[in-house]
This record gives C-alpha cells, sequence and structure tokens, in this order.
C-alpha cells in the first residue's frame, strides 16, 4: 500500500488522530482533577472512559507499528507505545473495574510515559531542525520524559487539583506537538534538502 | 452561627466556581479549535475540496478539536455537574 492512497492515508493524518485521542485524555483528566476521583467514578461508564481511549489508542498503535514503519528501530518504537498505552489501559480497566486493588497500579501511566518517551528520542534518527516532524519529535521525547514526574506525583497525591490540573496540560501539550507534525515541512525557516519537497 | 454561614457561602462559592469550569472546558476547546482553523484555513480542506484526496477531506484537523469541545460539552459535562452538585449537597447535610 501507497501512504496517502485511498487505503492508506498520509502517516500526518495518523498523528491528527492520535493528537485528537490525546486531547480527549485531557479533557477527561482536567475534568476529573477539579470535581475529583469520587464524583468522576460516580457513573460507572465515565469510569471507563479514559481507560478505554488510553486501552483504544494502544490497540490502534498496533496496526501502525505494522503498515506505517520503514525501519526495524521505528517498528520497535511504535510497538513499544503500542504495548505502553495498552499496559496503562488494561491497569486503569482493572482499577476502574475493581479487579485489580494497588493504587501502585497506576504507576504504569508514568511508565508508559517515560517509555514512549525513550522510543521517540532513540527513533528519531535526525537532528532537531531536519524538518519539522524530526522537531516534533524531539520536542514530544523530551515532554514526556520530563513529564513523567507529574503522573508519578499524580499515583501518590491523586486527589491534588493542581498535579491533575498539570497532567491535563501535558496532555495538552503532547496533543498540540502532535497536531502540528506534518510529513515534509520546515521548522523556522529550516529544512533539510534531503527531506523531500515542502508542503504546507 | 456567623462563621458557619460564612463557610456555607464559601461552599457554595467553590461548588459554583468547579461546576462554571467543568462546564466551560468544552467550549473552550471548541473554541480554541475555531480560532485554530481562522489563523490557519488551509487545515479545512472542505474551504477548497477541488483536487483533495479522501483522506485530505476526512482529516480536518481544528474541526476535531471543535468537535472533542462540543462532545464534551454534550455528553460529559452535564451528568458530570449533575454528580458534583449531588456530591456536594450530600457533604453539606
Amino acid at each position: 500500500m501507497i501512504a496517502g492512497s485511498i487505503l492508506m492515508p498520509p502517516s500526518e493524518h495518523v498523528h491528527w488522530w492520535f493528537a485528537t485521542g490525546f486531547l480527549i485524555l485531557a479533557l477527561c483528566f482536567g475534568a476529573r482533577a477539579v470535581v475529583g476521583p469520587e464524583v468522576w467514578d460516580r457513573r460507572p461508564w465515565r469510569r471507563y472512559l479514559f481507560p478505554s481511549v488510553l486501552f483504544a489508542m494502544g490497540l490502534l498503535m498496533f496496526p501502525v507499528m505494522v503498515f506505517f514503519t520503514n525501519s526495524t528501530i521505528h517498528m520497535v518504537a511504535h510497538g513499544s507505545w503500542a504495548e505502553s498505552m495498552m499496559l496503562a489501559g488494561g491497569a486503569q480497566l482493572g482499577l476502574a473495574a475493581g479487579k485489580l486493588k494497588s493504587p501502585l497500579w497506576n504507576l504504569t501511566i508514568p511508565l508508559g510515559l517515560f517509555v514512549g518517551g525513550v522510543a521517540i528520542l532513540v527513533h528519531e534518527q535526525n537532528g532537531w531542525f531536519y524538518s519539522r516532524a524530526a522537531f516534533g519529535h524531539h520536542l514530544l521525547g523530551w515532554i514526556a520524559i520530563g513529564g513523567t514526574i507529574i503522573p508519578l506525583v499524580l499515583v501518590f497525591r491523586p486527589r491534588s487539583v493542581a498535579v491533575g490540573l498539570c497532567f491535563a496540560a501535558l496532555l495538552v501539550s503532547v496533543s498540540t506537538v502532535l497536531y502540528a507534525d506534518r510529513d515534509t515541512a520546515p521548522i523556522f525557516g529550516h529544512l533539510s534538502p534531503e527531506a523531500g519537497k515542502p508542503h504546507r | 452561627m456567623q462563621i458557619s454561614t460564612e463557610l456555607a457561602q464559601q461552599s457554595v462559592g467553590r461548588r459554583s466556581r468547579r461546576a462554571l469550569v467543568v462546564l466551560s472546558v468544552g467550549p473552550l476547546c471548541a473554541f480554541a479549535g475555531v480560532v485554530w482553523a481562522l489563523l490557519q484555513p488551509y487545515r479545512i480542506t472542505l474551504l477548497h475540496p477541488y483536487g483533495q484526496g479522501f483522506w485530505w477531506l476526512l482529516s480536518e484537523p481544528p474541526i476535531y478539536v471543535v468537535l472533542v469541545g462540543l462532545l464534551f460539552y454534550w455528553l460529559v459535562a452535564p451528568g458530570l455537574v449533575e454528580d458534583l452538585e449531588d456530591a456536594e449537597r450530600e457533604r453539606g447535610l
């Protein structure tokens, strides 16, 4: 299949769909921080909302891994995101259903973020100003690694409104960088000639 | 007595602020999408659809942002505010 054909969307579109997923998560986590976990969990469907979105994003990352990667390191990176998102989403589903009891299962979220951040940085083989996509990957990797501290604190202070809102802001920043991604576009006027023909 | 009245007033104030925040999250998100569409109208390919392929007509990132905001406002926020007010009433009893 050729990227951009009727059967396969351009990879930037896939980034935008995942950006939408992160935006949904951000709104859920932000609202949950404002009202508190007890109020958020009052309706079962709401309790399962963001764990399901997170799990589905992990599941959908597998076809991305299969159809959109062109090197081993690229495939391993996408596979690690898929697995870490499914692990975090699955653990949250288990906690929501009461099958898992220990709040330490919440550590799967900072773990997933950290693993994801490392994988983004490792699999991006070009420098920061090679293209907008390369810049976005570097930025996203460091946001994820640096931002790991926020869900980590949230594990031990789950009722903190400030930390909860910081986590929502972190997810919005991830979403924003993903929405800004383009397959071939300059970043601050820089674009490597090897990157190809730019488009808006 | 006066202190408890003041506490009750503060509680009501905080309650309404939280509800207001929950109710404003969706519209703020949708507004951000509209501002984005105005700043980068070329991102809305439906405005200039000729020569665009299927995926380019389907993928409209600013519209995604607007839709997420509106869906949150319509589907999540009303029930959440209702539960928030119930919880605060129970705590007040």
